[in-house]
C-alpha cells in the first residue's frame, strides 16, 4: 500500500454525490505521494454495499468515469458489512496475482438518502427474508441475541455462578456485561476526539452510555454504530513500483476470510478452530460458535495469521482497527482473534489492554497499550458508511505504519510509537462474512 | 413559474421542508447550493418460497414443521428447515418439531426497522427444543423485558388467519 484518503465520515453530505466524495478521497491520496499520478494507475475495485441506498444500479462505473478511469477494468464489490474490508483485498488480489501493477480500490455509501429506520430495514434485508426479516428485521436485535447469549456463556455461568436464583444471576451477569461493553463506548469516542475524520467523537462517561436509550436491550444507543455518508480509497502496488512512489510503503503480510450461516438459527454447536497460541483443553465443554461468537472472524484470522506467520496475536501485533458496528461486537471479536481465550473478553477489556496509553479515560486501565483497539474510534464513533469502512481501517492502519497520523489528523495524540504491524478487521452481517489483513510497515 | 425552493443551513431543516414541497437548498459551509428533493419509491414483490413452501403451509394447519437429513448416518435435525442437510448435503425431510421448547437467547426491541416500529417493543428469542440440533428465530409474546431469561420455558402458538409469514407463528411462556 502506497497511499490513502477519505473524506470526514458525516450523517449526510448533501453537497457530494458518491462521485465527488469519491473523487476528494482519491485526489488526497494522490496528493500525498506525487510520483504517482493516474496514467500509473491500472484498474480499480470499487465497493459500495446497497443498490437500496444507491438507488442505481451500477453506480461504480460511475465512479469509474468520474474519476477518468475509462477503459480500464473494474469490478464492484459487495459483501455486506464487510464490503470495504473485500475491496481491500480484492485490490491486493488483483496485485498479488500479477494482473495489475498499481490498483485503486475506493468505496463508499450514501446511507442518508433515506430516513434512519428506513436505512436499517435496508440493512436487515441483508439477514434471511423468509425466515428472519419479517419477524422484526433489525440488526441490532440480532446482536442483541448474540450478546445475551455471550454474557450467559461467559459472565452467568462463570463470574455469577454461585448466585442460586437464575433470573436474578442472569440479571447481574447482564449488568456487568452492558458496564463492561460501556468501557468499549467511552474508549472509541474518546479515542475519536483526535481524529477529524470522525462523526461522533465525545466524552462519555460510563453512565452516559448505560443510560442512553435503549434500542435492543440490553444494547443501547451509544454502544451502537450510526449510518453514515462517506468514502475512502487506498492504492495497492508491487513491490518495485511502491518504492518508487513513496519511502514509506506499508506491505500487505496476510489476507483472510471466513464465513458463517446467514441465519444465526442455523449456528452449529461443535468444537472452537484453534489459534497456534490456544489448546483443546480451553474448551473441552465449549459448544461453539452457537450464536455468542463469530466463527467467521475466528476463520479470517486463522487465515491472515497462517500468512503473516503470527503465532501470538498480542505479542506480534501492535494495534487493530476493527468492525466495532456495536461494543459488544468489539468484545466478541477479541476472542475470536485470539487477544484473549474466548471468554475472557470482559476481563479483557477491563484490564485495559485495548485501550491507549496516555488518555484519561475515567476510569483506571492498568495495561493501557498492551494491544490498542480502534485507536481511530472505530466504527461507534468514526461512523460506518458501508462500503467506505474497511478501507477506511485500511487508511488509518496505513497512516499509523507510516507514523504519519500527526501530519494526516492535525493531533499527535493517536499516534503510536513506532508500530511495525497492524490488523484491520471487517465483519458482514450476523457474522456472516469477515475479512482480516495484516500489514507491516515495508521500510528499514 | 415555480418559485426557487427554500435555502437551509441544517440538514435537518431540509428534510422538514421535504416533508412539505417535496424540494430543499442545502447551503453548506463554503456557500455551495445543493438542490435536494424527495421522491417516493414502492413495489410488489412476487416471491415463492419454493422448496421452503411445507413450513409455511404447515404454519396454516397448527403445524411446526423442522428438517432431519435422510441418510441414516448423519441424521442432523434442523429447527430452521432447509431442504438438504448442511452437515453432510443430503437431502433431507419434513418432521414435527416438539412445540414446546427453551429460550436459547433473547432481547426486546425498543426500536426496529420502518415497518415495524409500530409494533414496539417487541420481544425476539431464539427457541432451542430437546433432541434438535439447531435453534429457531421467533417472536415471544405475552411477557415483558423483565420476565425473560436463558432457559425459560415457551411453546408455540398459531395464527388462527394465516398471513403466509414466519409470524404465523410465535412463542409465548409455558403454564
Amino acid at each position: 500500500m502506497v497511499t490513502g484518503g477519505l473524506t470526514k465520515f458525516a450523517k449526510a453530505h448533501p453537497s457530494m454525490d458518491f462521485r465527488l466524495m469519491v473523487k476528494r478521497a482519491y485526489d488526497y491520496a494522490l496528493k500525498d505521494i506525487p510520483n504517482l499520478t493516474a496514467d500509473r494507475i491500472d484498474g480499480t475495485r470499487i465497493s459500495y454495499f446497497s443498490d437500496h441506498f444507491s438507488r442505481q444500479l451500477k453506480a461504480a462505473s460511475m465512479v469509474q468515469d468520474y474519476l477518468g478511469m475509462n477503459p480500464k477494468g473494474s469490478v464492484r464489490i459487495e459483501w455486506g458489512g464487510a464490503t470495504g474490508g473485500e475491496c481491500f483485498q480484492a485490490a491486493y488480489e488483483a496485485v498479488a496475482s500479477g494482473r495489475m501493477d498499481v490498483c485503486l480500490g475506493a468505496g463508499y455509501e450514501t446511507m442518508s438518502r433515506v430516513a434512519t429506520w428506513k436505512g436499517n430495514e435496508f440493512i436487515a434485508l441483508a439477514s434471511d427474508t423468509n425466515f428472519d426479516f419479517p419477524l422484526g428485521g433489525f440488526y441490532t436485535g440480532y446482536y442483541a441475541l448474540m450478546v445475551v447469549r455471550h454474557i450467559y456463556q461467559y459472565l452467568r455461568l462463570t463470574k455469577f455462578a454461585h448466585v442460586k436464583d437464575e433470573r436474578e444471576a442472569q440479571r447481574l451477569a447482564i449488568a456487568e456485561g452492558s458496564r463492561i461493553m460501556s468501557l468499549v463506548s467511552v474508549k472509541n469516542h474518546l479515542n475519536a476526539l483526535h481524529n477529524p475524520y470522525a462523526q461522533y467523537p465525545k466524552r462519555l462517561t460510563v453512565d452516559d452510555v448505560l443510560k442512553s436509550e435503549m434500542i435492543s436491550y440490553p444494547l443501547t444507543r451509544e454502544q451502537i454504530c450510526t449510518m453514515s455518508d462517506g468514502a475512502a480509497v487506498v492504492v495497492l502496488c508491487d513491490e518495485a513500483r511502491a518504492k518508487e512512489f513513496t519511502d514509506q510503503p506499508v506491505r500487505v503480510i496476510g489476507v483472510g476470510t471466513g464465513t458463517d450461516t446467514m441465519r444465526l438459527a442455523d449456528r452449529p454447536f461443535g468444537r472452537v478452530p484453534l489459534l497456534p497460541h490456544e489448546s483443546p483443553k480451553d474448551y473441552e465443554d465449549l459448544p461453539y460458535p452457537g450464536v455468542h461468537s463469530f466463527r467467521a472472524g475466528r476463520a479470517a484470522g486463522r487465515e491472515a495469521y497462517r500468512h503473516a506467520g503470527i503465532t501470538d496475536p498480542v505479542k506480534e501485533l501492535d494495534f487493530i482497527e476493527l468492525h466495532d458496528a456495536y461494543a459488544s461486537s468489539e468484545i466478541q471479536t477479541y476472542e475470536d482473534l485470539g487477544l484473549c481465550k474466548y471468554g475472557e473478553g470482559y476481563a479483557f477489556t477491563e484490564r485495559g489492554d485495548p485501550f491507549l496509553k496516555g488518555i484519561d479515560y475515567g476510569f483506571p486501565v492498568p495495561n493501557a497499550g498492551r494491544i490498542p483497539v480502534n485507536p481511530s474510534g472505530g466504527l461507534i464513533a468514526c461512523g460506518h458508511p458501508v462500503g467506505a469502512t474497511g478501507l477506511m481501517q485500511g487508511v488509518f492502519a496505513f497512516w499509523q505504519l507510516q507514523g504519519t497520523i500527526p501530519k494526516h489528523f492535525g493531533d499527535a495524540t493517536l499516534q503510536l510509537a513506532h508500530p511495525k504491524r497492524g490488523a484491520i478487521h471487517s465483519h458482514a452481517g450476523t457474522g456472516s462474512a469477515v475479512t482480516v489483513s495484516i500489514l507491516e510497515r515495508g521500510w528499514r | 413559474m415555480r418559485p426557487r425552493p427554500p435555502t437551509y443551513e441544517k440538514f435537518r431543516d431540509v428534510q422538514a421542508e421535504l416533508e412539505k414541497s417535496g424540494a430543499a437548498i442545502f447551503r453548506d459551509h463554503d456557500g455551495v447550493e445543493s438542490l435536494v428533493i424527495k421522491y417516493p419509491y414502492s413495489i410488489n414483490y412476487i416471491h415463492s418460497y419454493a422448496e421452503d413452501s411445507p413450513f409455511f403451509l404447515g404454519l396454516a394447519e397448527g403445524k411446526l414443521r423442522g428438517s432431519k437429513c435422510r441418510r441414516v448416518k448423519c441424521g442432523f435435525v434442523f429447527a430452521t428447515p432447509r431442504s438438504h442437510c448442511m452437515v453432510c448435503g443430503s437431502p433431507t425431510e419434513w418432521i414435527d418439531l416438539p412445540q414446546k421448547g427453551r429460550v436459547h437467547s433473547w432481547t426486546t426491541c425498543h426500536f426496529g426497522s420502518e415497518a415495524f416500529l409500530k409494533e414496539t417493543p417487541y420481544n425476539l428469542a431464539l427457541v432451542e427444543f430437546a433432541g434438535v440440533g439447531s435453534v429457531m428465530l421467533a417472536r415471544l409474546k405475552d411477557c415483558v423485558e423483565s420476565e425473560l431469561y436463558v432457559g425459560m420455558p415457551v411453546e408455540a402458538r398459531f395464527e388462527p388467519n394465516p398471513k403466509y409469514s414466519v409470524t404465523d407463528v410465535w412463542f409465548v411462556p409455558s403454564k
